[in-house]
């Protein structure tokens, strides 16, 4: 996945994978997290733009970065959700948890 | 008459997309809506996993899925030949996870229940799992 850091904000942008399930959750905990060590991240954007499908798997990737982040001051953002993204936040509260931008 | 179909497949998480794509297939006969064909792929997307994580504990097994098609009723069987669920009360509800340490949600059963219109729940400590599921499809 292309992930992307932009210095001056301090943002971390993760391109978040096409199907969002438990065996895709793996390698996007590993790849979030090296770059949340890397980097001095301040925020990060969940980018959906690509992702067809997610299931509960996803929630606890972004609830655990969230977590870890929001606890050192940073914010979260999730961007570009589409209807069946939304019905998966909606359902799970997702949605009050982290700020959402379509 | 009913249209059914079975499939095997082991316990590895690159069968999840597998599984609820070939459900997902085998339903498409019965003009679901883009809504309707997603609960269905997160429903099996969810027992699948669970069959994965708890019942083999991402050991090796195999999940058996049973599909039948009844005019535009679905009924969908995830089984597996793991653990079992010691309480099954416990486990359906939402935010329980025996497993924190892996990052799970604890919302497996809940979206289940919350994208399927009937979930039924069997299990047998060191015997296994049968997750029956139901839903409807509206005629388009």
């Amino acid at each position: 996945m292309e992930h992307k850091f932009e210095r001056e904000t301090g943002t971390l942008r993760v391109q978040m994978p096409r199907e969002l399930d438990h065996h895709s959750a793996e390698t996007l905990r590993q790849e979030t997290d090296a770059l949340l060590i890397k980097y001095p991240v301040r925020s990060i954007v969940f980018d959906f733009q690509d992702t067809v499908f997610m299931d509960s798997s996803g929630i606890g990737v972004i609830l655990g970065r969230c977590r870890n982040l929001k606890f050192a001051g940073g914010q979260a953002i999730a961007v570009h959700l589409n209807q069946q993204i939304q019905k998966i936040f909606q359902v799970s509260g997702l949605h009050k948890v982290i700020e959402v931008m379509l | 008459m009913k249209k059914e179909m079975k499939m095997e497949f082991s316990s590895q998480s690159e069968n999840e997309g597998f599984a609820r794509v070939a459900v997902g297939a085998f339903i498409a006969g019965l003009n679901p809506t883009v809504d309707e064909l997603a609960d269905i792929k997160t429903a099996v997307s969810e027992a699948v996993t669970n069959a994965i994580i708890h019942g083999y504990e991402q050991k090796e097994g195999k999940v058996w899925i049973t599909c039948e098609i009844d005019g535009q009723d679905v009924e969908i069987c995830v089984i597996d030949n793991g653990k079992g669920i010691v309480d099954i009360d416990k486990a359906r509800e939402p935010l329980y996870t025996t497993k924190p340490e892996l990052e799970r949600s604890g919302m497996g059963f809940t979206f289940m229940e919350a994208f399927m219109d009937e979930v039924w729940v069997a299990s047998a400590v060191n015997q296994g799992t049968r997750v029956t599921m139901k839903k409807r499809i509206e005629r388009a």
